[in-house]
Order: C-alpha cells, then structure tokens, then sequence
C-alpha cells in the first residue's frame, strides 16, 4: 500500500506568524485544469487591519537597519528560495499548467530578481541621491528614505491581465513588486495572487526561515476586490500598488481612497515580468530628504 | 532715547499697471469669456486691476494651444535650443527684476525686502539653473533618451506668486513639456506680467499659457483630458480632491501641501542665532509659508531664556507698508486668510493656551495680524495640528531628543523641520529621524534651484528643484 501523503493547511502570514483568518472562512484553490489543491486562508478586513499593524509595528527597526544588513537578509530569501526551487517549480506548474522548461525559467528569474534587489540595498542611495551645489555656504543632501508601510496587490496571473498565460504573475509577479519595496526600508502588506496563492505561501515560509523581521513582509490571500478597499482606506498604509488590480474601475476607486491620507499610488500595469526591471519601484516607494546645514567656523 | 525710522518706501512708478487684463493663450493676451474679477493690494484694499475668469471652454483653448505648441515646436526642438530661451527668461527677469518686486509685494502684501531679496532673484536663478538642464536629460536619471511627459497643467498659490511660477514652468519647460498655469485670484499680476517676458523672450506661442480665475478655473484645468501631468502647489485639502480627481487617468501628480513643521531648539543651540531662525521660521513671508516653523519645541531647560529673548526680537520687527524698505511683516494676503488666522487663533485662547502679541500699530486699512506666539500648547490644541498660515507661533516644550523627535513627528504633514543644537552628531540623528522632505539645521526657510523640495505623509508627494524636481516632468524609464 502506498504512503499517504501529509498534507498541509496553507495559512495567512502576519507578524511573522502564520494564522488562519480570524473570520474563518476558506476558498479553495485550483490547479490549471480546475481540480481542488488545497483550502487556502481567506483573509478579512481584520486580518488586513492585523497586517497593517504588523507593519507598521515592523517599520522602525528594518527601515533603521543598515542597508548592508537588509542587502544580507535579502539575499538570504534568494539562498533559501534556491534551496526550495524544486517545491516552487511544482507548485507553479500545477497552478499555471505550463511546460517544465517555461516553469522553471519562471522560478529562476523569481531567484535571480531577490539576489538583484538584493544587491541594490546598499546602492540606490548613491544612485538616487545627491548633494547638492546650493548657491550659498550650506552643506546640503538629498537622500531617499522609505515611504512607510506599503500595501501591494500582487500580480494575479492565472487567466487575469494578457500575460497570464506566461505564468508569471503568482511567483515572479510577487517578488518583482515586493523585493523593491522592502530593499529601500519599507514593510509591506500584500495580497497574493487570488486564484494561484500556493507558491506565494511557500514565499512567506522561505521569508519566515530568511532572518526577515517579523512583519517586514506580511502577505494575505483571499479576494483583492474585498480586502484592498480596506488597504486602500487605512491611515496607516502610506503607499498603494496596484499592479495586479485588473479591474480599472476597482483601481481607480482604489486610487481615490487612497488620496484621502495622500497615499502614493503606483498604478495597475501589465509588465513582462521576466525583463530586467528598471529603478522604477525602487523609486516608488521612497521619499527624498533633503537636509541643509550652514557651513562656517 | 528711542531712534525712530523714517518712512523708506520704494516706488511703484517702475510698474505700469494696466486697468485689465487678458488670459494669455497661444502667445497673446486674449479676453476671458467668465466673469472678471478684481486683484486689490491686500495692504490698502484700492482695486490693482481687473482680471480676466477664464471658462472652461478658455481653459480647453489654452490647453489646445499648448498641445499643438508641444506636438509642432517644443517638443521637436533641441533641447540646447529650449535652453536658450530659458537663459532669455532668466536673464529679463533678472533685468525687469525691481519692477517685479514692486509689483509682487503690491499684489500679495510682502515686505519688498524679501520679494526683492528672495522671491524674485531665486526665480531668475530657477530658470538659469533648468535652463542648463534642457540639453543634458540624458543625465536625468530617467535612461538615456528621456522624454517629456507633454502638456502639464499647473496650479499655484499666493504666498510666492511668481517664485511658485518658476519652480513649476522652469522644470516643465527644460523637460520639453509646455504648460498651463493658473496663478492664485488673489495674485495674478505677477504671472501676467511674466506672460510678457515670454513675448520680450520670443518664446513660441503656446509653450507657456496664463489662465486667471479661482477654483473653478482650476478644476477645469486639473481634470481637462489632454493634461499629462498636473503639478499642484496649494493646500492639502484641495490637493485632496485633485488626487481624487487624476484617480484612474494616466495624469502624472505632483503635489506640494501644507505643512506643520517642528522648530526644535536644543538647550546646547546658539541661542540668539535659534531665535532670529525661530522669527524667520515663522514670520517670513507674515507666516504664509507652508514649510513654515510653525512648531516650536524648546528644551525645558532653556524656556525662559528662549521665551524672553523671541518676545524681545518680536518687538522689534516692524509691520507696516509692504512697499516701505524697513518693514518686516507685510499684510495678511486675503480677507479671507485673515479670518482664518483670527479663527484658529481664538480657537487657541478658548483651549487654553496663552497668547502673547508683538506691540505694533495696526493700518486703517488693509489685512494685518501681529505676529503672535501662543505658550502652554498641547499637542491637542489645534493651532498646534492645524496650519494657520500665519503669523502665529505655537510653543511646545520637551525634555529629551527621543520626546523632540516623537512631537515633531506627530502630526500628518511631514514637509519641513528645524533643528537647533551644536552638537553635531545630534544633528545628524535628528535629521534622520524627523519625518520631512527639508530638515534645515541651525538655519530655516532656505531655498535653492538645486535642492529638492517637498513633504512626506499629507505634505503631498514629487519633488521640486534640482534632479528630482527635473524627473517629475520625465517620462518613466522606458
């Protein structure tokens, strides 16, 4: 008789913990063919409002690490994820029924994008940056900080957006969005592909297993169109990506409650998540301070 | 023995002033098809000049203009010639300097001093220093071959008229953009007359339209489908509704808001030093800054000293005619400012907090507010959340760098702060952990074409100046 596999409840990750919904509630997740994979976490308002808090709570002590510290810590997730490709390739290719080949170059690049975020953590600064040659004896410095708790809502994939077929969004499309938020000191609240959430709980594991500070990332699953708006609402959450928001009426409603607090809002966009990114989303998600000082004796 | 001033005003015979005037749209003056209205000189309340409204249907005409300029000439045009005739621009602002001041401070009720000092040499400079920009966007930090974002419409304030002009045409231009701007109703003199320097200039026509008129004016102009870009100086709730407004467009947004900056003095600060930053901090302009240090949060230990020192130097500033050379607080901007500042700042006395006024004589006409501090302010009180916009300080104390940082921290806006102390590292720290887009240390209110400006949180978000204000007209990397 052959062994019986054990199973896994796939959970929420918040504060660097692993809850089930405070609601109680599942949907069932579903492979490229429709056959059931598991009962995922549904996540509710509360949960969003237990994310933000996490953090929020996390903001100060990551955004005050060294950037050659967080650079470690980022590419510690890659190291981790490398060691967990296979799990990851499965996982991708029961939900996005793609070839092996095509998965695979999928969950490589999602590798190779943390080891290349992870490299710019102790760059951008110089690269964004400047000083500043005011026509006066001042010292004066622009230098980007983060922006503060960043709620995303990752790429859909899974039949959602034009390139769903490519297989990108539920892995690749998650640490494209998410990676350039944390790099630049940011703590972040996502909601993962609705349809394919399975690689992106795997994330939260490796994460949690990467010496990433409790709810530096937190990441929920369960219906974007029901928890955003609460993202989208909170005084709390100072940026709003809406990459993977595929409904234009949903994003731009989304867009208008987030100007309530003047949250900066990154937009819903279709990208070929395979090319090399740009500094864009780093960009994104920082603010430049600009500190002047009288030079004299 | 007193020594009293004489009377020292500049004259206002260098600007001739015309009895109305037009929209400027597609390189000339054009009459609006709204209702005209009347800029008067806050100091005296006489009528300047009437003023065209321009409609929804001018404001559609404007952008037209500046489409087609942008489609025809600006855009198509090298960027080493762009540059030259932004170099004209700087150079007869430069040249027309005086009669800008004069015209400005008439307009908006600022001591000449400081338009002449401030407001109108730093808006040559902005112009000089994007002009260089022009041919070099390559070096932008948008890739290699950036492009401009088209047709921007932009909206100002009253506070700098002109000096909000160039910091928001200059970067636009430099980047290939043309523009839509709609200066303040309170003040549009100034905007109209650098209307004709863009002529002097030979600036194409279109490149650079003038549409007067109020809010509605700048709705039409905010929410019109051929705008790119909407770059929106103002307060934070208006710059609310237009963030709302952009919600599910391709508009690109900038937004510089209000602010409710902390000017923290340390017991160790020079202390004469601290107190004429604290007076420039928030009696530059009569306080009608938004990175205005409208927070001051003196260490326990130094508060008498601090207190009895600023009430001495507030004796000595000087309120009067915005055109007298001496005078250091000019007039209130608005009628309506001023009911404002009066509100809020009863409000403070029914809280509980103590109001304490320089001793200066009021005009018999015109819109004036002494300068004012209010002591025994909590962080409840809302002249210590909300912003006045005016001439009136809110006084807090604290006894740690770790309480400076939490009260300066604790309020939406996030534009500016001030920190005062000779302790370097302090500094250093300070400057790292105050939430704001300028942290100015042992100084205030400076301001340069090549500092990036503008807020954290509520204060909005984009940059103005330098690099980054020059990238907030560029197109994303391609």
């Amino acid at each position: 008789m052959s062994r019986v596999e054990v199973r896994k409840t796939h959970k929420l990750y918040i504060g660097g913990a692993f809850p089930r919904s405070e609601s109680g509630r599942t949907y069932e997740a579903v492979d490229a063919k429709g056959r059931f994979l598991a009962n995922m976490a549904k996540a509710s308002r509360k949960d969003g409002r237990d994310a933000v808090l996490a953090a929020r709570k996390a903001f100060g002590g990551w955004s005050t690490r060294t950037p050659y510290n967080r650079g470690q810590i980022l590419y510690r997730i890659a190291e981790v994820m490398e060691g967990r490709r296979d799990q990851l390739t499965t996982q991708l290719r029961e939900a996005e029924g793609l070839s092996p080949k095509r998965t695979e170059a999928v969950v490589d690049a999602a590798v190779d994008r943390v080891v290349w975020y992870a490299g710019w953590a102790d760059k951008y600064a110089q690269v964004l940056g400047n000083a500043n040659p005011v026509s006066g004896p001042f010292f004066n410095l622009s230098s980007p900080e983060p922006t503060g708790v960043v709620a995303i809502v990752a790429p859909q994939g899974g039949g959602a957006g034009p390139r769903a077929a490519d297989g990108q969004g539920p892995l690749l499309g998650l640490v494209s969005t998410v990676l350039p938020a944390i790099t630049t000191g940011n703590t972040v609240v996502v909601v993962a592909s609705e349809a394919h959430p399975i690689p992106a709980v795997t994330l939260a594991e490796i994460m949690a297993t990467s010496d990433l500070p409790s709810g530096v990332v937190n990441l929920l699953t369960g219906s974007s169109a029901e928890i955003a708006p609460w993202l989208a609402t909170h005084s709390d959450v100072n940026g709003l990506d809406l990459t993977g928001v595929d409904d234009p009426e949903l994003a731009r409603t989304l867009e208008s409650d987030g100007a309530e607090n003047l949250k900066r809002v990154r937009r819903p966009s279709d990208e070929d998540w395979l090319r090399e990114p740009t500094l864009s989303r780093l960009e994104q998600w920082v603010e430049t301070k600009t500190v002047w000082h009288p030079i004299g004796v | 023995m007193a020594f009293e001033y004489a009377p020292a005003p500049e004259s206002r015979a260098i600007v001739d002033l015309k009895s109305s005037y037009g929209l400027f749209i597609d390189g000339e003056f054009v009459d609006g098809t709204g209702t005209p209205f009347k800029s008067i000189s806050p100091a005296s309340e006489e009528v300047l000049a009437e003023v065209s409204e321009a409609s929804e249907a001018d404001v559609t005409k404007a952008v037209q203009a500046a489409r087609r300029a942008f489609e025809k000439v600006w855009g198509p045009m090298p960027g080493r010639e762009r540059a030259k005739y932004l170099y004209r621009i700087a150079r007869i602002i430069a040249e027309r300097s005086r009669e800008l001041a004069v015209l400005e401070s008439l307009d908006n009720g600022k001591p000449i001093k400081e338009s002449r000092d401030v407001d109108i040499p730093l808006v040559s400079q902005w112009f000089f220093y994007y002009a260089g920009w022009a041919d070099k966007l390559g070096y932008a930090g948008r890739g290699p071959d950036p492009q401009p974002l088209g047709v921007a419409g932009q909206v100002i304030p009253w506070n700098f008229p002109l000096m909000m002009l160039a910091w928001k045409i200059a970067p636009a231009l430099a980047a290939g953009n043309t523009v839509v701007l709609k200066p303040a109703e309170t003040t549009p003199l100034t905007a109209l007359l650098f209307a004709e320097i863009c002529q002097q200039a030979d600036l194409p026509p279109g490149v650079v339209n003038i549409v007067t008129g109020a809010g509605a004016t700048g709705q039409a102009l905010v929410e019109h489908p051929d705008v790119d870009k909407v770059a929106f100086t103002g307060s934070t709730a208006v710059g609310r509704q237009i963030a709302r407004s952009v919600a599910g467009t391709d508009k690109k947004l900038t937004l510089e808001l209000g602010g409710k900056a902390a000017n923290i003095v340390f017991a160790d600060a020079p202390l004469d030093q601290a107190v004429e930053g604290i007076v420039g901090g928030i009696f530059f302009n009569q306080g009608h800054v938004c990175c205005a240090g409208s927070r001051l949060l003196v260490q326990e230990s130094v508060y008498d000293e601090v207190l009895e020192r600023l009430k001495r130097r507030m004796g000595t500033l000087r309120l009067g005619d915005p055109l007298d050379k001496n005078t250091d607080i000019g007039a209130i901007n608005s009628a309506e400012q001023l009911a404002r500042i009066r509100e809020l700042s009863d409000v403070g006395d029914a809280e509980g907090a103590e109001r304490w006024s320089a001793p200066c004589e009021i005009p018999d006409h015109g819109f004036w507010f002494a300068p004012t501090i209010f002591t025994g302010v909590t962080q409840a009180h809302r002249i210590a959340r909300e912003e006045i916009f005016g001439p009136v300080l809110s006084v807090l104390t604290f006894r740690t760098p770790a309480e400076a940082v939490e009260k300066a921290n604790n309020t939406p806006y996030g534009l500016s702060a001030g920190v005062w102390t000779e302790k370097g590292s302090r500094i250093l720290s300070m400057a790292e952990q105050l939430r704001a887009g300028v942290v100015w240390a042992n100084t205030f209110n400076k301001f340069d074409p090549t500092s990036p400006f503008g807020g954290y949180k509520e204060s909005g978000y984009g940059r103005e100046g330098g690099r980054h204000g020059l990238a907030s007209y560029l197109k994303e990397h391609a």
